[in-house]
């Protein structure tokens, strides 16, 4: 990979990572409960399906959700390369290209989704 | 007085004779407060003239008798004999750097990569005398105060699987000084080093495993300086992107 790109994925690795570091489990929590449809009890009404989607509805909400998913997938697909490379395996060029690009595709796929609702 | 009994299994590797390295194994008895350099000291003097080692000051300063002690890289001078006490220890070479002769190793590839992240004060211009010394407050100085500590045993290289990996890959030692002066408010050498700093092989090949920092005998902490140093080449990056870094 050319220099210019390593900066630039590992700008994307470090921001990615320190944001699933931080909300990437709630996020999941809140998923799963509105992914329930009605929340189970305890859980009070706000967590619903209809209010989480209402949520993203805003663009504020848009945009914290897309950076999130977006940075979380170049982290993984960066964290994937440089571990791959540790345990041996002789094909960066490769792994850079299939990794980042499912990482491209899914940042295409939740601006696309997002905007949809 | 002998109060530990060491068997030492010394990598032996004279270029001239032998095909390979191997091991000979030594019986010491040391005294209770030796280091294993004194062991290893002791065979030198007492049992055998012809064993090659680097040391010089006995007082993890020198950087000198960094070297494989049951399998961790270590300044020999800091380790006791106590922690081997009534057992077998491999004293090999530094790992990860070709052999000289027995545990000297060749230490030309560092040399080379200290010098390419100019390891020195960098002015644009230089004041003249007369203007006085260049002032620098504590606070200051606490920010790299630390990484002035290395004294280049290059235990942290061999400790580096990275470093193992790609030898191209200009190591922790040579990074933290890089930041070292990157850091140092009386330098101007940040856009200098950032050429070397920015290629593939300099901060980029750490994969952050700590183990340098783990090894290092004087906490200096190449880890943190690393992972600083890529949060600043990361930073000059943008800024040069958009025609903004620093000259």
């Amino acid at each position: 990979m050319a220099k210019v790109n390593k900066a630039l994925f590992w700008s994307l690795f470090a921001a990615g990572g320190t944001l699933t570091a931080f909300v990437f489990p709630v996020l999941a929590l809140i998923t799963l409960i509105a992914a329930h449809g009605s929340p189970p009890d305890g859980i009070p009404e706000i967590m619903k399906f209809e209010q989480m989607q209402g949520l993203l509805a805003n663009w504020f909400g848009k945009l914290a959700a897309f950076g999130t998913v977006s940075l979380a997938l170049w982290h993984a697909a960066h964290r994937l390369r440089v571990g791959l490379h540790g345990l041996g395996l002789r094909a960066d060029g490769l792994v850079a290209v299939v990794g980042y690009g499912i990482a491209l595709v899914g940042t295409i796929l939740a601006a696309y989704w997002l905007v949809q609702i | 007085m002998s109060a530990v009994q060491l068997e030492l299994e010394i990598l032996r590797y004279d270029p001239e004779k032998d095909q390979e390295p191997h091991f000979q194994t030594y019986q010491v008895a040391c005294q209770e407060e030796w280091m294993v350099l004194d062991a290893i000291n002791h065979v030198k003097d007492e049992v055998d003239t012809t064993l090659s080692y680097r040391w010089s000051c006995h007082m993890a300063v020198c950087g000198s008798c960094g070297m494989m002690i049951d399998g961790q890289p270590k300044l020999a001078c800091k380790v006791s004999v106590k922690d081997y006490a009534n057992k077998k220890v491999r004293i090999e070479p530094l790992a990860n750097f070709p052999i000289e002769r027995d545990l000297v190793v060749v230490q030309d590839d560092f040399m080379e990569k200290l010098k390419r992240v100019k390891p020195y004060i960098i002015r644009k211009e230089e004041q003249p005398i007369e203007a006085g010394e260049y002032k620098q407050s504590p606070a200051e100085l606490k920010k790299f105060k630390q990484f002035t500590l290395c004294i280049n045993c290059l235990c942290c290289y061999a400790a580096c699987p990275e470093y193992a990996l790609t030898p191209e890959f200009m190591g922790p030692a040579a990074l933290a000084l890089a930041h070292r002066y990157n850091t140092d408010s009386r330098d101007q050498g940040l856009a200098e080093r950032h050429k070397e700093l920015s290629k593939p092989e300099g901060v980029w090949d750490c994969s952050f495993t700590d183990t340098c920092s783990i090894a290092c005998p004087k906490h200096v902490d190449p880890a943190s300086a690393l992972q600083q140093l890529k949060i600043a080449t990361t930073v000059q990056w943008y800024k040069e992107l958009i025609g903004m870094g620093d000259k």
